[in-house]
């Protein structure tokens, strides 16, 4: 799920507005975007990239590892299984709003495929210094750097902002992984965890959670057998119980999902969570020390 | 989206399964000749609620007489905050045993999880504390489908006697339900085992919300949210708002920002105002999320958070500039500004309002806590 400098990268709705800016922006920072897909407008040429009617046939064409779906929600499930059928070996799909049942029939199609998938609703994925995958503002020196701190986040903005922190503290990343904040979706924050931990160059790594679901708790169970520093930060704590908050994972109901659940679990485990995002430069700097 | 008993039950009739014949009445002279025309009946509030048995909102009654007192009863009570506008009059069925089963998403597999137990009647919650060994669980591959041979095996050695294929046959027929419409939950607690076989008794049906825009027609007769005017608001400009009972108003974007932004309002010893977040495609509308935020009366002071991913600050902060200038409202404003289009959108902070953004978000909600005070 950690995008590398060779992995080749297809842009699914390379066509439309947010896909031609972002596949700009990827390209320039590293990436190497093989070409698009518009079903319609296959054979065509588009920021100099060939443009392919199907995943399938992309994959016939330049080839390609990970496709990154710039797709509306109720065409997420079409394109996702081209993708998985022509072969691909990683799918970040950025939309938000994919109906809940067509994530479970892309994951059960992606398993069975051996296909990773980041998302729904993600920011995706960056390498720094090599690439990236989705809508990350990797190009920001402020924000992203290479270093040695691993992040997992639920949300692009909030997991923007700790980004942020790590490099105003005078570290980097050695690589951000988006998961997204649907309910169901395709990595866990335990499954990044496990990847960051073995990521070279990684020396600690960053949380960030929200509110709602158990993936928090599950992660806690990995975190308590690493050697290398946790720090986490959950959102959510002040949110009023019972209410969805954006993310439809966001939602508490009674202790279930809660703030304190996840706080207790993860500070059984021996990771520090903390109180604010500015608190994350400081515990890093304690971490490494 | 939920929907109510009545609008539910339909959805299972058309998938062929059993519910009792029954009349929406709206006042207690609709509930007797519904009554007239049924028979012995039972008269249950329509409300987007659980408990609407203790709450005292289901009543049997076995004349038209009984049907029109049971629902002057009713009528107009509240049941977990919601008003009875509405009866449903529905025909007594005789009972044999009372059964529970269900179909929902389940997070943690990734699958649809088909859940039964022979304890119906109760919450299942409450079951699965009591008795978890009567509860039965089955993982849907969404590919394939619930098989009937999986279904006969869930409902196997429960001592259903003759009624197993049928029941067998009822759980196919509600998981094809839980497919068709994207139900986040279809719930059918009790059903019935009768001498015609299993009835639905009432049915819990919760729409995924992503999905409704491929079902408008059905997603049309899902309850309204209980919403506050300006939540309705910011519903009819797509914006997810919440009102809460603080003074600081906020408006980042993304829904995990947003939390962390009101985390922090509360770490300062504030209280925030709302959630509004502009993630996603809403960034663009910035201007009116912030006339939102700014038409709660309590709103003291204002923190404004943006870390630009897909996002673009400088969108969005030209919105925000917009809305200011029309607006000219008095009270304070606090920015940070980081991430995508963030030099650009200072510019415009700089030259629209002649404000310089705060160093880190914490001191830009540690100044609006002290300046709602």
């Amino acid at each position: 799920m950690i995008l590398r400098r060779p992995d080749r990268v297809l842009i699914q709705g390379i066509t439309g507005k947010q896909g031609t800016f972002w596949a700009e922006r990827m390209r320039e920072y590293g990436t190497a975007i093989m070409g698009g897909v518009n079903p319609k407008r296959g054979g065509e040429t588009h920021l100099g990239l060939p443009v392919y009617a199907s995943a399938k046939a992309a994959m016939k064409g330049n080839g390609f590892d990970v496709s990154v779906l710039f797709i509306p929600p109720l065409g997420v499930k079409e394109a996702a299984l081209d993708a998985i059928e022509a072969g691909a070996k990683g799918l970040v799909v950025l939309t938000e709003h994919v109906p809940v049942q067509d994530t479970m029939y892309i994951l059960a199609a992606a398993k069975e495929a051996g296909t990773r998938v980041l998302g729904p609703n993600t920011a995706g994925t960056v390498t720094p210094g090599e690439c990236f995958a989705g809508f990350m503002p990797a190009f920001n020196a402020k924000i992203v750097r290479p270093g040695a701190v691993g992040v997992v986040s639920r949300s692009g903005s909030l997991g923007t902002l700790v980004c942020l922190s790590i490099c105003q503290a005078g570290f980097g990343q050695s690589a951000f992984v988006g998961i997204g904040g649907d309910p169901v979706i395709g990595t866990t924050t335990r499954e990044a965890l496990e990847a960051l931990d073995t990521f070279p160059g990684t020396r600690a790594v960053v949380i960030v959670g929200e509110i709602g679901g158990t993936m928090e708790e599950e992660a806690a169970e990995y975190a308590v057998t690493m050697k290398k520093p946790v720090v986490a930060l959950i959102a959510g704590g002040a949110a009023p119980e019972g209410r969805k908050m954006g993310h439809a994972g966001a939602i508490v109901v009674g202790d279930k999902g809660s703030y304190a659940s996840k706080r207790r679990a993860l500070e059984r485990a021996g990771v520090r969570v903390l109180a604010t995002p500015n608190d994350v430069g400081a515990a890093l700097a304690e971490a490494l020390a | 989206m939920n929907f109510e008993e009545c609008a539910a039950k339909p959805l299972l009739a058309e998938a062929g399964i059993a519910v009792p014949r029954s009349r929406l009445a709206t006042t207690s002279e609709e509930a007797a000749a519904a009554a007239r025309a049924l028979g012995p009946v039972v008269v249950k509030a329509q409300v987007p609620a659980g408990k609407r048995g203790k709450a005292g909102g289901i009543r049997r009654a076995q004349t038209p007489e009984e049907a029109e007192s049971a629902a002057r009863g009713i009528l107009g009570m509240a049941i977990g905050g919601h008003a009875v506008a509405r009866v449903l009059v529905e025909e007594q069925v005789a009972i044999e045993r009372e059964l529970y089963a269900a179909v929902l998403n389940d997070a943690a597999a990734r699958q649809p999880l088909v859940l039964f137990s022979t304890e119906g009647g109760m919450d299942i919650e409450e079951i699965a504390a009591a008795r978890p060994e009567r509860v039965r669980r089955h993982h849907v591959d969404i590919r394939s489908g619930l098989a009937d041979e999986a279904a006969r095996a869930l409902v196997r050695g429960l001592d259903l006697g003759d009624h197993e294929p049928a029941v067998a046959k009822f759980l196919v027929s509600l998981y094809s339900v839980y497919r068709r419409h994207d139900a986040e939950l279809l719930e059918v607690n009790p059903l019935a085992l009768t001498a015609s076989g299993p009835v639905a008794l009432d049915c819990k049906f919760v729409m995924d919300d992503s999905a409704a825009p491929r079902h408008a027609e059905l997603a049309a007769r899902g309850t309204p949210e209980t919403l506050s005017p300006l939540e309705q608001r910011g519903k009819d400009l797509a914006l997810k708002f919440i009102e809460l009972d603080g003074n600081v108003g906020v408006l980042a974007n993304g829904a995990g920002l947003t939390m962390a932004t009101m985390d922090m309002v509360r770490h300062w010893g504030g209280r925030p105002a709302n959630f509004l977040e502009i993630g996603g495609e809403s960034y663009t509308r910035a201007k009116p999320a912030l006339e939102l935020v700014l038409a709660n009366p309590h709103v003291k002071s204002l923190v404004v958070n943006f870390c630009g991913a897909f996002a673009r600050c400088d969108v969005m902060m030209e919105g925000v500039a917009a809305a200011w200038q029309e607006l000219k409202p008095s009270v304070p404003i606090f920015f940070s500004i980081d991430g995508t289009g963030d030099v650009e959108a200072i510019a415009i902070l700089k030259k629209r309002l002649g404000l310089d953004p705060f160093p880190t978000m914490a001191l830009a909600c540690k100044a609006a806590v002290e300046a709602a005070r």
